[in-house]
């Protein structure tokens, strides 16, 4: 099958699945979180412009995510104030010129040098926008944000966008443009010189390319994007407030795209919808959901540095030739460790975090996975360290048979 | 015949360290041109000096008569001089096709464009393909350059500096590190890419050059002791002195 098909083949899909999500996922909470994981696929994706296709780590994307956000909740003031005729799926619009303004601004100056000088840049720009948008309260709003009303905008077909639902196909099928929009710039010129720029920046200069203009043009780019995703942002909530453009913000499209995969296209698009799943369900559930996010990140580049594409990738060729079943015996063997290994985990960090932070206020009764005990008393805190131990012993027991079990399956893959 | 290259009085210092100390060379167009020298003669640090990769102290480098000293690798490149490395550079993880592809785009235009799909920019494909052939990697098209063989990567290298048809090649040893077959094979490349250009090469193994180059210069400690074909390279006694006769003891 050719390329190009295969592409169209999956674009298609894209699109039935986006098209379809709401109605197999229709409650309200899946909506919230399915039109945040569309404005967060843009988001990631755009980031990975930088990472994955240029090499370049920026540590304050947020920046261009929270102007483009702040222009769109201004301009949707504007547009509801004059009552002008602009209906609200223009309004993405905005955002990506204001990103695109902002990224060719600030990129001239930090994507001078690659590297760790272009990272620090990074760092030192976002944190004196994150500054600025402090200090000035008519443009940023101060800590109460920008609020904004959806509605209040010309009807676009007699949709007035009240209603979720509404958004999330709004939403979708600007996630759906940028999507495409941004895997076809990886199929041109440009874009090829961006991972020649990424792989050997030396070579790409003696082959005629200046490498500064290279990654300045992807730069601003990558800015439009996560304008439009901030101003679909700015519709979602109907609010923009100085979070969305710090530190925070910048560090969380790091995780998704890091642990997506930056290897593959489509690594940042299933990293910001596990991100984004697991934001929402977890904080939920725990209030230490920041530290499992951390750990997320530390394992995956300590052991998956290919995120979860990288995972699904060197699987591919065992599924195509059947081999796959070859590694099922060995992987089922040490699920039960690694569950043991994760429920020991969780127990240690839910324990230490009640014991820490709510034992003064709450005492020291608590419930985990169903169960109540006394977080004080030494038992649980064994069993969850036998848990944790055993389980990290049981893995470095049969790791050798996975690795045994991937030698044979690719072998005989060659062979067949 | 007019001159591809002229360097007039070029130095480099590195801090008090004077590395290049006033080189005078001529380079015929259509001529191919080695240069040798010692281990710590320069040759590199002229390379590097005439490709912009590092600028010049003081002096004038022209190329077909323009003069292109101290601007950027990417500006001397498109001004129709392209150079090999070295130390393998490649792109390590674009496949063998995508590397050449790299190296042809600007000539034809493609700039940075990106409303085009590569796929489809027939001029520059066919003009890819026509360059795998002739390093003899097309069988290797789609592997990633960073796995393939250490005389694989060389040939790539070779191939990605001529890819963009610039009439200047500047080959920084070739031959390093590869066996006598690999050798002949990439002298074998060497003269039929470099036909109907300029061709600059720095190389050690002297059979390499003696069979291979119409004039030969020598360098020595920063300066050009002798130019010329190479049997008067061989017959002179400076040189024999200061390099060859190095080698013979």
């Amino acid at each position: 099958m050719s390329e190009t098909i295969r592409t169209t083949i999956a674009f298609a899909l894209f699109a039935i699945a986006l098209a379809l999500a709401p109605v197999v996922f229709p409650s309200g909470l899946a909506l919230t979180m399915m039109s945040l994981m569309g404005v967060m696929i843009i988001f990631a994706l755009s980031y990975n412009m930088l990472l994955g296709q240029t090499g370049l780590l920026s540590f304050g994307h947020a920046v261009y995510y929270g102007l483009g956000g702040f222009c769109a909740a201004h301009a949707m003031n504007y547009v509801a104030r004059n009552k002008l005729g602009v209906p609200l799926p223009a309004i993405p619009i905005v955002g990506a010129v204001a990103g695109l303004f902002f990224g060719a601004l600030l990129g001239a100056v930090s994507t001078r040098r690659a590297g760790t000088v272009f990272s620090m840049i990074s760092l030192g720009i976002g944190e004196l926008v994150a500054a600025f948008a402090g200090i000035q309260r008519s443009f940023f709003g101060g800590e109460d944000g920008i609020a904004t009303n959806r509605v209040k905008l010309a009807p676009f077909f007699g949709y007035k966008f009240g209603p979720q639902i509404q958004v999330y196909y709004l939403i979708a099928f600007w996630c759906f443009v940028c999507v495409a929009l941004m895997y076809m710039l990886t199929r041109t010129p440009f874009g090829r010189m961006c991972n020649a720029v990424r792989d050997n920046p030396e070579r790409a200069e003696f082959v005629g390319y200046s490498t500064q203009r290279v990654r300045f043009q992807a730069f601003m780019l990558s800015a439009m994007f996560a304008g439009v995703a901030g101003a679909l942002a700015a519709i979602n909530f109907e609010l923009m407030n100085s979070q969305a453009i710090g530190a925070g913000t910048s560090g969380q499209v790091l995780l998704m795209t890091f642990v997506g995969g930056i290897g593959h296209f489509f690594g940042p698009i299933l990293g910001a919808m596990l991100i984004t799943f697991l934001q929402i369900s977890l904080s939920d559930i725990t209030k230490a959901w920041m530290l499992y996010f951390g750990l997320l990140f530390i394992l995956v580049v300590m052991f998956a540095p290919g995120g979860i594409a990288g995972f699904l990738s060197i699987h591919q060729p065992l599924l195509r030739n059947g081999r796959i079943f070859k590694l099922a015996p060995s992987y089922l063997m040490a699920s039960v460790p690694l569950v043991a290994l994760v429920l020991g985990m969780i127990a240690l960090i839910e324990m230490a975090h009640h014991m820490l932070v709510e034992a003064a206020s709450d005492g020291a009764k608590m419930r985990l996975f169903g169960l109540a005990f006394d977080g004080a008393s030494p038992l649980p805190w064994l069993v969850a360290a036998a848990l944790f131990f055993g389980g990290a012993f049981g893995l470095k027991l049969v790791w050798p048979r996975i690795d045994e079990a991937w030698a044979v399956a690719q072998a005989e893959g060659k062979k067949a | 015949m007019s001159a591809a290259l002229t360097l007039r009085d070029v130095r480099k210092n590195f801090g008090p360290t004077a590395i290049i100390r006033g080189l005078e060379l001529e380079i015929t167009q259509g001529e191919r041109h080695a240069i040798i020298g010692p281990n710590g003669a320069g040759k590199s640090t002229m390379f590097h000096l005439i490709s912009g990769r590092i600028g010049v102290t003081s002096g004038s480098i022209e190329l077909k008569g323009q003069e292109i000293t101290g601007l950027a690798p990417y500006e001397i490149n498109r001004r129709g001089l392209s150079r090999s490395f070295q130390v393998t550079n490649i792109f390590p993880k674009l496949s063998v096709f995508e590397n050449i592809r790299c190296g042809v785009l600007w000539s034809l235009g493609y700039k940075y464009s990106f409303w085009r799909f590569v796929d489809r920019l027939r001029d520059a494909n066919e003009r890819a393909e026509q360059v795998l052939d002739l390093i003899g990697l097309g069988a290797r098209r789609e592997t990633p350059a960073g796995i393939l063989t250490y005389a694989e990567q060389r040939a790539l290298e070779i191939g990605i500096t001529i890819a963009g048809g610039a009439d200047v090649i500047m080959l920084d040893e070739p031959t390093a590190g590869m066996s006598n077959t690999e050798t002949e094979q990439a002298v074998a490349l060497i003269r039929k890419v470099s036909e109907g250009r300029t061709l600059v090469m720095v190389e050690h193994d002297m059979s390499v050059v003696f069979g291979l180059a119409d004039r030969i210069s020598v360098l020595v400690y920063g300066q050009i002791i002798a130019t010329g074909t190479p049997m008067e390279i061989r017959a002179n006694k400076a040189v024999r002195e200061a390099y060859l006769g190095e080698e013979a003891h």
